[in-house]
Order: C-alpha cells, then sequence, then structure tokens
C-alpha cells in the first residue's frame, strides 16, 4: 500500500469551546476525528487506512490547557503537551515519574506538539492493522500478528483476545501507577474514570482503545496528592533511543519507610492492550525491604500467566529484569 | 547545461506560473464539492519568516506544502513526510516542529520561522548557520535545514548547551550521513564553546 504526499479532502473544525467540539463531535459521529497534536492522526490520513470526513481540531480550547493545583493534587489540561510535562515545577517536582515517562516519548518536535491526552488514547502500532488490513481491531475477523509467520515481536504477552497489540503509550502506565483519573466530557456532562478503568482490551471492546466514545473529549487528567514526592522508577526499553515505541516499560510508585515498603503501585506498558498493574508484585513486596533480596524473590512473578507468541519470547526475561530494577530501586 | 537552470529555480519557477496555480485550483474544485458546511475559512493569512502572507490553504494541508509548495519556500525539505526524519523542522513560535505533521491552519495564529528567514537583513548569516559551515557540519546537505532549525530552538532557549543536552535537543533530527559529531561541534561552535 502506498504512502501519500497529502491528506484526502476533509473538512475541519476548529471550536473554541468544549461544548462546541463535543456538539460537532455529535453531529459527525464516527465520521468526525478528533486531533489534538496531531501526531498519530496525519500517518493514518495519509495512508488512507482511516477515512474521516471532518477533523476537529481541539487545540483552539483554552480551559483545556494549562496545570493546574487542586485541592486534592493537580490537575493537568488534555491539550497540555509532553514537553510541558517534562518541563512543569509542579510536575517534575511531585511527580517525576510522569514527566520522565513523557521526556521519552518520541522525539523533541513530537513531544512539542504532542499532547497528554493524545499520548493516553492513540491507538496501537501493530503494523498489520496500521496498514489498513482489515483484521479483527480494524472490524474484521481474523488477526495477521498472531500467525505463523506474523511478525508480532512487538506484541502481546497478556490478555490478548483475538487481538495481540499492545498499549502503545509510554505515560498511560505512569498515570495508572499515580491513580489518575480521567475527565471525559460529552457536551452537556462530565464523567470522571480511573486511569486504569480507562483503558480497555480486546476482550471487552476490540475496536477501541479507551472507553472514549463519539462525541465524548478527554478534558483533564487529574493526579491526587497521595503518591505527591513517592519514591518513582521508570524505565523503558525501545530499539531505538528516539521515535520508538516501548517493547516493555516499568513505571512504579512508592511508599518506602525506613527501608521497608508499604504501599506500592507497579505497572508495566507494551505488554498488553492496556497498561499491566503488576497487583501480585504490590502484594508479594508490602511490608519487605526494598533491595536486591526481595526484588530477586519477587520479579519472576511478573511474568506469571505469560503467553508469548512466536517472536517476543524475549519480552518475559526484559520484564521480570525491569520489575527487578525498579523494586529494588536503580538501574 | 545552462547553468542558470538549477533545480530549484525549476521548481521555484512552476511554483511562480499560472500552470500550477491553475492546476491546483481545478482540483480543489473538483475535490472540494463534499466539505460540510461550516468548515475554516480556506484564505488565510499567516506570518512566516516576519511577513504577513496571504495564502490559500485547503483544511487538511500540511505547513511543509504550504510553504514548499505555495510560498516557494524550498529551504524545508521533505524528506519521509511522516514525523519520522526531521528534516522539516521549523519553528513556530520559537518552538521546533515537524512541518509535514502540522496542518497550516493550525499555526495561522503563530509566528513561523524557516531556515529562509534566520540570516539578518544585511544577510549575515545566523551564528547557527555560521557555525555549521565552520565545522563543516553538513556532508550531503539535505537534512541540514532541519538539524539548523533545531539548534536554534535550543540555542534560544539554553544560549550555553552542554554536547549531552545539545545531542538530545537534536535527536529528532536524522542525518544519513551520520554527521551528527559534526552537527555537535557546529552547536559547540555556535554557543561559544569551541573557538
Amino acid at each position: 500500500m502506498s504512502s501519500h504526499d497529502v491528506m484526502p479532502d476533509m473538512g475541519l473544525y476548529q471550536p473554541v469551546t468544549v461544548e462546541d467540539a463535543a456538539g460537532i463531535a455529535r453531529q459527525f459521529s464516527t465520521r468526525g476525528w478528533l486531533v489534538g497534536g496531531g501526531q498519530d492522526t496525519y500517518g493514518w490520513l495519509k495512508d488512507r487506512a482511516k477515512r474521516p470526513e471532518v477533523l476537529i481540531d481541539l487545540k483552539g480550547i483554552e480551559s483545556m490547557r494549562g496545570i493546574r493545583e487542586t485541592a486534592d493534587g493537580i490537575e493537568i489540561g488534555a491539550l497540555v503537551t509532553l514537553t510541558e510535562l517534562t518541563t512543569n515545577s509542579l510536575i517534575t517536582g511531585r511527580y517525576s515519574l510522569l514527566a520522565e515517562a513523557a521526556g521519552r516519548v518520541a522525539s523533541p518536535q513530537i513531544r512539542n506538539v504532542g499532547t497528554i491526552a493524545g499520548n493516553v488514547a492513540q491507538d496501537v502500532r501493530c503494523w498489520y492493522y496500521r496498514r489498513g488490513l482489515n483484521c479483527y481491531r480494524a472490524g474484521g475477523n481474523l488477526c495477521y500478528a498472531d500467525t505463523p509467520e506474523g511478525m508480532n515481536r512487538e506484541h502481546a504477552l497478556f490478555n490478548a483476545s483475538r487481538c495481540v497489540a499492545v498499549t502503545a503509550s509510554d505515560t498511560g502506565p505512569a498515570l495508572v501507577a499515580l491513580e489518575a483519573q480521567m475527565v471525559i466530557h460529552n457536551g452537556s456532562s462530565e464523567r470522571v474514570v480511573s486511569a486504569e478503568n480507562f483503558f480497555v482490551g480486546p476482550n471487552i471492546d476490540i475496536t477501541h482503545t479507551t472507553v472514549l466514545r463519539p462525541g465524548e473529549i478527554l478534558t483533564a487528567v487529574r493526579i491526587p496528592a497521595k503518591w505527591a514526592n513517592a519514591e518513582f522508577y521508570f524505565e523503558k526499553v525501545a530499539d531505538r533511543n528516539v521515535w520508538d515505541f516501548a517493547l516493555v516499560s516499568i513505571s512504579a510508585a512508592m511508599r518506602v519507610n525506613n527501608g521497608v515498603i508499604e504501599e506500592s503501585r507497579l505497572v508495566a506498558g507494551a505488554v498488553e492492550a492496556t497498561p499491566r498493574r503488576l497487583d501480585r508484585i504490590e502484594q508479594a513486596i508490602r511490608g519487605k525491604a526494598r533491595n536486591q533480596q526481595t526484588a530477586d524473590e519477587v520479579a519472576a512473578l511478573a511474568i506469571q500467566g505469560a503467553r508469548p507468541l512466536n517472536f517476543n519470547h524475549f519480552k518475559m526475561p526484559l520484564l521480570e529484569n525491569l520489575v527487578n530494577r525498579a523494586v529494588r530501586g536503580h538501574a | 547545461m545552462n547553468p542558470k537552470l538549477t533545480r530549484r529555480r525549476f521548481i521555484k519557477g512552476v511554483i511562480a506560473s499560472g500552470a500550477a496555480a491553475a492546476s491546483t485550483s481545478l482540483w480543489y474544485s473538483v475535490s472540494g464539492q463534499n466539505r460540510p458546511a461550516g468548515s475554516v475559512e480556506r484564505l488565510l493569512s499567516i506570518n512566516v519568516n516576519g511577513q504577513v502572507r496571504r495564502v490559500d490553504v485547503s483544511p487538511q494541508e500540511t505547513l511543509a506544502h504550504t510553504l514548499r509548495y505555495k510560498l516557494g519556500l524550498t529551504g524545508t525539505k521533505l524528506g519521509c513526510n511522516r514525523g519520522e526524519c526531521g528534516s522539516c523542522t521549523v519553528l513556530a513560535d520559537d518552538v521546533n516542529i515537524y512541518a509535514c505533521s502540522t496542518l497550516t491552519h493550525e499555526v495561522k495564529n503563530k509566528a513561523v520561522l524557516t531556515v529562509e528567514g534566520l540570516r539578518a537583513a544585511d544577510g549575515t548569516l545566523h551564528p547557527v548557520q555560521a557555525a555549521f559551515i565552520e565545522e563543516l557540519s553538513p556532508q550531503c546537505g539535505f537534512c541540514t535545514s532541519g538539524q539548523i532549525m533545531s539548534a536554534v530552538a535550543l540555542l534560544n532557549t539554553n544560549p550555553r548547551p552542554t554536547r549531552e543536552e545539545a545531542r538530545q535537543a537534536l535527536s529528532g533530527n536524522l542525518c544519513r550521513c551520520g554527521a551528527y559529531d559534526h552537527y555537535l561541534n557546529g552547536v559547540m561552535r555556535a554557543s561559544g564553546q569551541l573557538s
């Protein structure tokens, strides 16, 4: 399939309020496409793999910008760029986990325009799907990656259901670790969903990666004070340091008192369709000393239940090693 | 071959000529009929290199396309057209972005700076341009305008970067010749840390 220099003819709306944007989105439903930074969008359109009739550019909506302190933590506007997350003092000071994750996304130019909402709402990177093939995720009835010849080195270890693609987001696992809340607006009312429930796997909805539906807009991300200034660990392993998506990433937040782990959240990226919370590890390390011995004892729990595909067995020791590093607290 | 007929002059000639204008307007008149009402105005005033330019821009048109084929600013290169190489890097309100992955309508309220807009009014090159020449930074030169724009964006916010900071700042620009260290030498020289 060829790529094209120009995108096909489309309408473009540039609303300045959430209500107007949601109204336009509702009017066009599946024929409309919300655009923030657009870095996940234009490739789909240039390839003709997705054919929306109108783009709804959200960047003119002032209320979706900026990072504010709230009574319980902070609220990050959906249009805040990944670069802003790496430089804002509230984020780098209290939630450095998110700053580190955002700083490892793609390249500087993409971080300069890519938004936090786009990073969590982006579609999966399975190349069969992105090529426009009529796979399960595209509404068809087969998977090209989970076949004897399928190139599935980057694909899922856990909870694959027909589709074996993984979440591409680096900030998603960090937000799940920080117990973030996602604020979703439909033009007339607002609903708040935990980051953990925001992402959905193919067993629940195979054609969406999040709970967002046509006419709904992710307007803000709230991070509670609970994990402010906790001990964090983030590491992303990818084939290239720039541009590339994670092969496996780990985001961890811990409360440690006198060397003993009181509470923790460990979340792995790029091993299933959603950020994967490692609750068995969290339970196993509670009350234990944060050291190499504890790490060695629990790390193997991370890969229990893994069902590797033909070419991604390497992700199991990779995940185990990243969990080991996160628990002991250094690379 | 006529030495005056370079590839660049030829492309610019085509852009300026009525033939190109006529063919694009035909394309738009044929393809623009199904657009829903209420969509953006096509006639834009955009600020490029300090000049306000009036230009007819279709809704889905990328900034790289507008710069190269409507405004004749061919210093901005198109390598991959997918946000994966960096040769189309320009500044929008002093922030470096990929012009191939930005709609022109998204920057209509911003000041766009391309490599053509860097030199001073008297023709003096920007310190980054001068330093890149001094350090023989480019090899084939295709990625150079993008590298220059990323270096300019860096030095605007961080006038004396470390080599590692420069490496990070230029990491969104590929160079297939592999002249990365030469570009970093250029950034060091432009920031007065190499003499």
